[in-house]
């Protein structure tokens, strides 16, 4: 205590020093440069997160390894005699390449009538890389925010976001249940094509499936159906998943395809069995009855 | 031949070998398995009545609302106590008839069902003589007066028939489109610009007024052209024929002779499917084909609508459109063709083409 008094005061005395203003100042100055440099500059966020530049620049040497096959060198498309082999990726932005890498439709594994989902290949950073240099191809769609696809950050009150999922049901009933059924189970579509059961979609893909129309699914633009919207419709297919299914069991809610094959193999399969079993051979005895009176 | 009536043949091929021996069940020489049949048979029945007790059980207890394992309560309580009381009923039944019910072997012989030769004969006789002595063949004046008021009394039914409603008259050729109508999201009931949409894009649309206007503005404008919001019946009735889809494609893939009806690519269909009139909204946006779901019929939407596969008959209308003057999708005019399936005083495809060229040929000038 004494020697921090003692060494306060020898500051103090030199404070009224002609020099002192200039070493404050001094002072001041390398503080707040050094905190700039430790945490604002931007070549220093360098060092712990990428530029966009190297991000981009890293999302190209991942496309040119796993994409450039069918999406050409610099995402331009390939088109070959028989068609298109891959399509132009030039303005689909960022929403497009991040839905068709998180649901692992991309990379496809073989050619056919439609790229199925599966495990995502590249990890989130390779992702948000690729994602990166494919929305620096031209502008297109970002990458929607929880602000976006979640009713919840909407700040709605409980009356209100019950309403967002009544009209995100009528949006649904519309648009979207020509081709994923009346309960989101997916459903086929012409030659082998079929539209995805979206039961275990994220709200993200959702969102960014409506927003890019991937394959054959038609575009939904924010200008059209807003933001709102889209969440509602989210939402709505989230409340239909709680229900409870009050009709027994469910079969999948695939109508009539799989209600009618259970009442052919159920039904009919066991009524043919109860037709065989009234119509089968009783045991037979080879003892005779001793009074033959009581035949009829 | 000349003895029907036996039905046995005259000689038989192979002599009949009569039935055979019959056995005898166990329940039927044993009455200790007799007796265990009969408990059998009465503790399905028994069961039955249990399952018929739980039903009426479940109906005052379950309240509406309860779930077992994700499914509701009462259904399934419902329905497998219903069901195991029938199913149980069903299986003592049978139970019963195959152990203790009589069984044997009987053989009936079958019959000709025709009369004999004398009653045909006295039948047809009758009927000869009621014909002459009702002078039929020698009053022809009788007769033909009879057979016109038979035919006559059959006008009254047709008559009547009128009383089924007015006559359709032109209500199937017509829709609520017209010129200047603007085309609105359904559900939402917004105008749409053509930068709204994208290349790729569907927007399940109605015409303004068939859709609750969603602000003052809306309103406002529909009833600046004349509009009002549609309800009740005229709704439905409007709906079922004036619901359209808009979508964008690349005009590069749209025909040119499509090109005419739309606006950069922008095309708006009917969505009544002209096989039976399902709504359709199944658009592949990379083939541009669309699919009704009920019975498969496909419309290639980057040329006019053609039919390529499925049992639909004539090509997918068209709407022709505009962008009016505050810069919204708008109708140019009705539809230039009746939408929907076919109907009987429809008129000839040829009749409708030539309305629709001199529509183009109107416009042109």
């Amino acid at each position: 205590m004494r020697f921090l008094n003692r060494s306060a005061g020898r500051l103090s005395r030199h404070r009224r020093s002609r020099l002192a203003g200039l070493l404050v100042m001094l002072l001041g100055l390398l503080v707040m440069g050094g905190i700039y440099q430790a945490v604002l500059s931007p070549s220093n966020a360098d060092t712990q997160s990428k530029s966009d530049e190297e991000l981009i620049q890293e999302g190209r040497d991942l496309f040119l390894v796993g994409c450039s096959f069918c999406h050409g060198q610099n995402g331009e498309g390939i088109n070959s005699q028989d068609g298109q082999y891959g399509p132009s990726l030039v303005g689909v932005g960022g929403a497009a390449a991040n839905f068709q890498l998180t649901t692992g439709r991309m990379p496809m594994q073989t050619p056919g009538q439609q790229a199925p989902s599966k495990d995502a290949v590249y990890n989130d950073e390779e992702i948000a890389a690729i994602s990166a240099y494919i929305a620096s191809l031209g502008p297109g769609p970002a990458e929607p925010t929880a602000a976006q696809y979640d009713i919840d950050e909407y700040g709605l009150t409980d009356e209100e976001r019950a309403q967002a999922v009544v009209n995100g049901g009528q949006l649904f009933l519309t648009n979207c249940t020509a081709c994923h059924n009346f309960d989101g189970s997916g459903g086929a579509m012409p030659w082998g094509k079929y539209a995805p059961d979206l039961k275990d979609t994220s709200k993200k893909n959702l969102y960014q499936a409506m927003l890019t129309g991937p394959q054959q699914m038609p575009v939904f633009s924010d200008e059209v159906l807003t933001s709102k919207d889209k969440a509602s419709i989210i939402a709505y297919l989230e409340s239909i998943q709680e229900e409870p299914s009050h009709g027994g069991f469910g079969l999948g809610g695939l109508g009539p395809v799989s209600e009618g094959m259970f009442a052919w193999l159920f039904g009919i399969g066991g009524l043919v069995g109860f037709a065989y079993w009234i119509a089968a051979h009783t045991t037979r005895s080879t003892k005779t009855k001793s009074s033959e009176g009581t035949q009829a | 031949m000349t003895d029907q009536t036996d039905n046995l043949p005259v000689e038989e091929p192979i002599p009949n070998p009569g039935l055979p021996e019959h056995h005898w069940r166990p329940t039927d020489v044993d009455p200790a398995a007799a007796k265990r049949a009969e408990r059998q048979v009465a503790t399905f029945f028994l069961l039955s009545v249990v399952c018929a007790l739980l039903f009426c059980v479940s109906y005052f207890t379950i309240e509406p609302g309860d779930t077992i394992g994700g499914l509701g309560a009462m259904n399934v309580a419902l329905g497998l106590s219903l069901g195991f009381a029938l199913l149980f009923i069903g299986i003592g039944v049978i139970q019963w008839a195959r152990k203790l019910m009589g069984d044997h072997e009987i053989s009936e012989l079958r019959h000709p069902a025709a009369s004999s030769e004398e009653d045909r004969a006295a039948t047809i006789a009758a009927l000869q003589q009621g014909l002459e002595e009702s002078g039929l063949g020698r009053r022809p004046l009788v007769r033909n007066t009879m057979l016109l008021a038979l035919g006559v009394v059959g006008l009254p039914l047709i008559v009547g028939l009128r009383d089924l409603g007015p006559l359709p008259g032109k209500k199937l050729e017509r829709t609520i489109w017209k010129k200047g109508t603007r085309i609105v999201n359904d559900v939402t009931g917004r105008w749409i610009r053509p930068t709204d949409l994208e290349v790729g894009q569907l927007v399940n649309a109605e015409p303004e007024g068939l859709v609750t206007p969603p602000d003052a503005e809306h309103l406002a404008g529909l009833e600046a052209r004349g509009g009002h919001v549609v309800h009740g019946a005229e709704l439905l009735a409007e709906k079922a024929k004036s619901s359209v889809i808009l979508v964008r494609m690349e005009p590069k893939d749209i025909t040119e002779e499509t090109q005419n009806w739309g606006h950069q690519g922008i095309l708006c269909y009917s969505k009544i499917c002209t096989h039976v009139g399902c709504p359709i909204a199944l658009w592949e946006q990379q083939t541009h084909h669309l699919l009704c779901p009920c019975h498969q019929s496909t419309f290639d939407l980057g040329d006019k609508g053609r039919v390529v596969f499925g049992p639909a008959a004539r090509a997918l209308p068209l709407l022709p459109i505009e962008v009016d003057e505050d810069g919204y999708l708008a109708a140019r005019s009705d539809f230039l063709e009746p939408v929907g399936p076919s109907y009987w005083e429809r008129n000839s495809p040829a009749y409708w083409e030539k309305q629709e060229k001199k529509f183009f040929e109107e416009a042109a000038k």
